[in-house]
């Protein structure tokens, strides 16, 4: 009986929506310390960045080693945009991630011709590009050592401490995965899918393939833009580093492992990169041997990714 | 036209690394499909296990070589327990695991060895050269020769001996190389074999030029990779014009247009060249790899 509740609630399409709600809720009450909540935040924002990369990597099949440049878009657009243009950060939010849809829209016709190895390595050509004009433009944007950001302020209200951006970015990540799921069963994301199993098939079917592919490029850039300002207004400070190449491939390894085509994965993606490292600094010297070798060995065993093969696993198993 | 020269030079000996390293990718990638992330960590360990060995009491050559056969036998177990165990992988799966590979190979790297930058001593003396009014090290020349014989060397092994053959007939098609009776799967193992040998050997001849460290294998690999994507991947010609190209591209742009942007310049002309020519520049027909 409850069995099958649990079977038909993880069949149903909301089913990663409620998950994510459900952590949400649930996690501020069991959680021991404000440690606790502000690495939930850090996962609740990779997570809405790796969540736009799954559906432009996991649904329509297209690859990008540079997300974080649209990231770094979304981070520098708050710091930048009221520090020196007097921008308040909220306008300054939302023209970061018109901005960074924008780029996507212009680069991705060219780019997105290219197929597999030729679009990974045009999409981290892209991204160095805009990390190094946020390296090299020292005046507007402090150069290597990056430049602070101001509090986000709306109206009266300031957005400041964990707790506060524990709620945002949550919030941020389920809305951002109801978008998401809504668009995987509406017609745009059948087009994504069908251009994720052969381009020809899906173009001797009628789907614009071009076209298609410039949207899922465009929504995975906005998303980055959306969690990149985030994480800059979190953090009070933003480097280069946030747009590094270094990030680009973290997002991918994030997304991989998770699971690829899975709205849920995005998020256990994002937490187990993002938590691990936190616990293997227990490990002092031995941290990155302890990454490398864990992620060789989920990637060998989970190779569809964590979701996906555990869903796999469950199903699998006589009730 | 002295400084013409001078960046010429700089440009040839940083490309030939870059070559090395992309002629690496080539291999493992015709005869596996695999794209080896990992790659510039076999040039890491050329040249750091050369100097920690060197100054353990060992003299350069000796250092030199264990440092390659160290090499040769980490990409024989990179192959052996992360490769193979995922033979069935999707491509992304794949250089996920290269990726893992090479954040474990550093963390290695940094324990085993150290944290700090180190140098070796340039092999035949540091007194510049001087030519045509520009200033070379006989270092650079070491590297550029030193690249191209390795070239020479491939060549030959590819063309003209059987384990050669059998390599070029599994990247051509490894179904049917499989049918005439090639045992493919030993074939990927010895080509991880060769591009570490290859890496390590660039990582040697490079570090009395530009320094070494646990963590220089990750901009080596971007380079590589991006330098093997320009010449169009699978194609050791392609891998070698690449990487020569890439270094020039970057010692121009940084003497003639802005040293902050060099990078930025390199990865434009890409960007221009994968949009005219998708296939990259020596890339033969489409191949769809399925």
């Amino acid at each position: 009986m409850m069995r099958s509740a649990i079977v038909r609630l993880a069949g149903s399409r909301y089913a990663s929506f409620m998950s994510i709600t459900a952590i949400l809720l649930l996690l501020p009450l069991v959680a021991p310390s404000p440690f606790y909540l502000r690495i939930a935040t850090l996962v609740f924002i990779f997570a809405l960045a790796v969540l736009g990369l799954n559906l432009l990597m996991g649904f329509a099949g297209q690859v990008s080693l540079g997300h974080a440049g649209f990231f770094g878009i979304g981070a520098y657009a708050v710091a930048v945009g009221p520090a020196h243009l007097g921008v308040p950060a909220w306008a300054a939010l939302l023209a970061g991630a018109a901005l960074a849809g924008l780029l996507a829209l212009v680069v991705g016709r060219p780019i997105l011709r290219l197929k597999g190895h030729y679009l990974a390595v045009a999409t981290l050509g892209m991204g160095l590009l805009i990390s190094m004009v946020f390296t090299n433009e020292a005046r507007w944007t402090g150069g290597p050592d990056g430049m602070p950001v101001a509090r986000l302020a709306l109206f009266v209200w300031t957005a400041r401490g964990t707790q506060t951006w524990y709620w945002i970015s949550g919030a941020t990540l389920a809305l951002g995965a109801l978008i998401a799921i809504n668009l995987i069963d509406s017609p745009t994301g059948r087009a994504f899918r069908a251009i994720h199993d052969s381009e020809t098939a899906a173009a001797v079917l009628g789907v614009d393939v071009a076209r298609y592919k410039l949207v899922a490029f465009v929504l995975s850039a906005v998303y980055a833009a959306v969690a990149g300002a985030y994480l800059a207004l979190f953090d009070g400070l933003v480097t280069p580093i946030t747009a590094g190449f270094l990030r680009s491939i973290e997002f991918v390894a994030m997304a991989v492992m998770g699971g690829l085509g899975s709205i849920f994965g995005s998020v256990v993606g994002a937490a187990v990169l993002t938590v691990l490292p936190q616990l293997l600094t227990v490990f002092h010297d031995y941290e990155q041997i302890a990454l490398g070798t864990i992620m060789i060995l989920f990637m060998i065993f989970l190779r569809a990714g964590i979701v996906p093969a555990l869903a796999a696993f469950i199903e699998r198993k006589p009730p | 036209m002295p400084e013409f020269l001078q960046f010429l030079f700089s440009g040839l000996t940083v490309g030939a690394i870059y070559a090395l390293v992309a002629v690496g990718f080539t291999l493992i990638y015709s005869s596996s499909d695999v794209i080896n992330f990992a790659q510039g960590e076999f040039v890491m360990i050329g040249g750091m296990g050369t100097y920690v060995l060197a100054a353990a009491g060992l003299s350069l050559p000796v250092a030199a070589v264990l440092a390659i056969v160290i090499a040769v036998a980490v990409g024989l177990l990179l192959h052996r327990l992360a490769i193979e165990p995922a033979r069935d992988a999707s491509a992304v799966t794949l250089i996920i695991i290269t990726i893992g590979a090479s954040i474990l190979l550093r963390g290695v790297a940094g324990v085993a060895f150290d944290k700090n930058f180190h140098s070796l001593p340039p092999f035949l003396g540091a007194q510049p050269w001087l030519v045509g009014g520009a200033a070379i090290l006989p270092q650079s020349v070491i590297v550029l020769c030193g690249a191209g014989l390795i070239v020479v060397l491939l060549w030959w092994f590819m063309n003209r001996t059987r384990y050669g053959k059998a390599t070029l007939a599994t990247s051509a098609n490894r179904m049917a190389a499989r049918l005439v009776g090639i045992d493919t799967s030993r074939v990927v193992m010895l080509s991880f074999a060769i591009s570490a040998a290859i890496g390590a050997v660039g990582g040697v001849l490079v570090t009395p030029i530009v320094l070494t460290s646990y963590d220089v294998g990750t901009l080596l690999a971007l380079k590589g990779f991006a330098a093997a994507m320009l010449g169009g991947i699978g194609n050791p010609v392609g891998a070698v014009g690449g990487g020569l190209l890439l270094g020039l591209l970057e010692a121009f742009g940084a003497g003639y247009v802005s040293s902050s942007y060099k990078d930025a310049i390199a990865f434009l002309v890409i960007l221009g060249v994968l949009f005219a020519m998708p296939q990259g520049l020596f890339g033969g027909k489409a191949i769809e790899r399925l």
